[in-house]
């Protein structure tokens, strides 16, 4: 087993890897700090046990740290307090009942360091300190559970508000007929970044508010389109998006060469890249075919030694458009939304 | 199926983290080619692929695979692996080949998500 932090960044390679979910990542990401109840609820050695009864059940806490002179001196517990009513000595100075030994937390370390001491002691709740070991709060399981939900639904809604903001530009900015561009410009060659614009293009419109398959229509085509500047062409090219509520324009437009016989181009299995293209998976002779299958309109205007002019439309029906409070992908996060 | 059990089926070593291994993988396909991808398979496919350019985790991204197999031992690069973190798409390799996997995955009941010509 993998005993180090697990970082995003990090190659996890053991077999342990796939039981990795979200939430255990949460635990190496979130701090004991973040997830703390501060301040604790302290008590002072001299005080009776009486006052600690009163103290949990005031307060609903189950356990507090015992302070003398501003130096942490121990901790009394639920079962300390059961140990007392037990013995019919509540009269007695917390410090005849309270565990000395204390086992305490840095507010700095992750959350995974409270779970292993949890699990390993079994105790309910850890004093957490800071550096210069102070005092700081105190931690208990139900924290954890609290702060990683806390953390989780931050995830969520951080997207939902990007795409809530996105989906309103439609509404908010009247005009006769408002469009949103994007323009990326693709590199001849440049096969590491190939599809990073087409990435950028489906994250938008699924924040515009795009059904998943009008968004999956559009990434392909525009991947394949943008995959063919980066092979084909002399000089690389443009990508150019214009997105309006009843239709999504993709573009791209390049220098040259120029194609020579389109028909021929467009002929399944057709193909004039490369074997170094090939070994990528691409130049199969399925590009435009496949980006014909994918819009409602294509236009190909490519003259040799002037360039390529590719245009892919698609139309959004009435329940697709965009900006549209009503659009399926809304509907689809008010039914299914985690927050509900 | 859920991913876990299809990580079981192949044998599989996971190189992504952050992803749900709960997810539910509607069916699987097998391409070395990334127009067959992008062209002939149904949203949330597993992919099985000899292939390991960047290009399939961005393929997967736009053709929206719900995870990759790379088979006979195929490692992508890690910058590859630092895509898929971002996209959040998982990648597993196995040691067996194309169709060792895609039969055993076929068996266990995970069916084609690829559409015919």
């Amino acid at each position: 087993m993998n005993e180090g932090p697990i970082r995003a960044d990090r190659v996890i390679t053991d077999g342990a890897a796939g039981l990795i979910t979200r939430v255990e990542e949460l635990a190496y990401e979130l701090k004991i700090g973040e997830v703390m109840t501060s301040p604790a609820k302290t008590v002072t050695p001299d005080m009776r046990m009486s006052d600690v009864l009163a103290l949990f059940r005031d307060a609903k806490v189950s356990g507090a740290p015992v302070m003398a002179n501003g130096e942490l001196v121990g901790i009394v517990s639920i079962a300390d307090l059961i140990r007392a009513l037990q013995e019919n000595n509540t009269a007695a100075a917390v410090s005849e009942y309270m565990t000395m030994q204390v086992t305490t937390l840095e507010a700095g370390s992750p959350v995974i360091e409270a779970l292993k001491l949890f699990t390993a002691t079994r105790v309910g709740r850890l004093p957490v300190v800071d550096q210069a070991g102070h005092l700081v709060g105190i931690i208990t399981k139900g924290d954890i559970t609290r702060g990683v939900l806390r953390a989780l639904e931050y995830d969520y809604q951080e997207e939902e508000v990007r795409k809530y903001r996105a989906r309103h530009l439609f509404e908010d900015i009247v005009s006769d007929r408002t469009s949103l561009t994007l323009r990326y410009k693709i590199k001849q060659g440049d096969f590491a970044h190939g599809g990073n614009a087409s990435s950028h293009i489906k994250r938008a419109l699924v924040r515009l508010g795009a059904s998943p398959q009008i968004a999956r229509r559009c990434g392909i085509a525009i991947y394949e389109a943008e995959m063919n500047l980066i092979i084909h062409t002399t000089n690389g090219g443009a990508v150019r998006v214009e997105i309006e509520p009843h239709q999504i324009v993709m573009e791209t437009i390049d220098d040259g060469p120029g194609i020579e016989d389109i028909d021929l181009a467009m002929t399944p299995g057709y193909s004039t890249a490369p074997d170094s293209v090939r070994e990528l998976g691409f130049g199969a002779g399925m590009g435009l075919k496949n980006i014909q299958r994918c819009v409602d309109d294509m236009y190909l205007d490519s003259t040799v030694g002037r360039g390529t002019r590719l245009e892919m439309r698609i139309f959004l029906k009435p329940d697709e458009q965009l900006g549209d409070s009503s659009s399926p992908a809304d509907r689809a996060g008010r039914n299914g939304g985690a927050s509900q | 199926m859920e991913l876990k059990q299809i990580i079981q089926l192949v044998e599989g070593e996971v190189l992504t983290s952050g992803f749900d291994i709960n997810r539910p993988v509607r069916g699987g396909c097998g391409a070395d080619l990334m127009s067959d991808v992008l062209a002939y398979i149904g949203p949330g496919a597993l992919l099985l692929t000899g292939l390991c350019s960047a290009q399939v985790v961005r393929t997967a991204q736009m053709a929206d695979v719900a995870a990759i197999v790379f088979v006979r031992g195929k490692r992508p690069s890690l910058d590859t692996i630092a895509l898929a973190n971002q996209e959040r798409i998982p990648l597993i390799t196995s040691a067996h080949g194309m169709f060792e996997l895609c039969g055993r995955l076929h068996q266990a009941g995970l069916h084609s998500l690829e559409t015919p010509a």
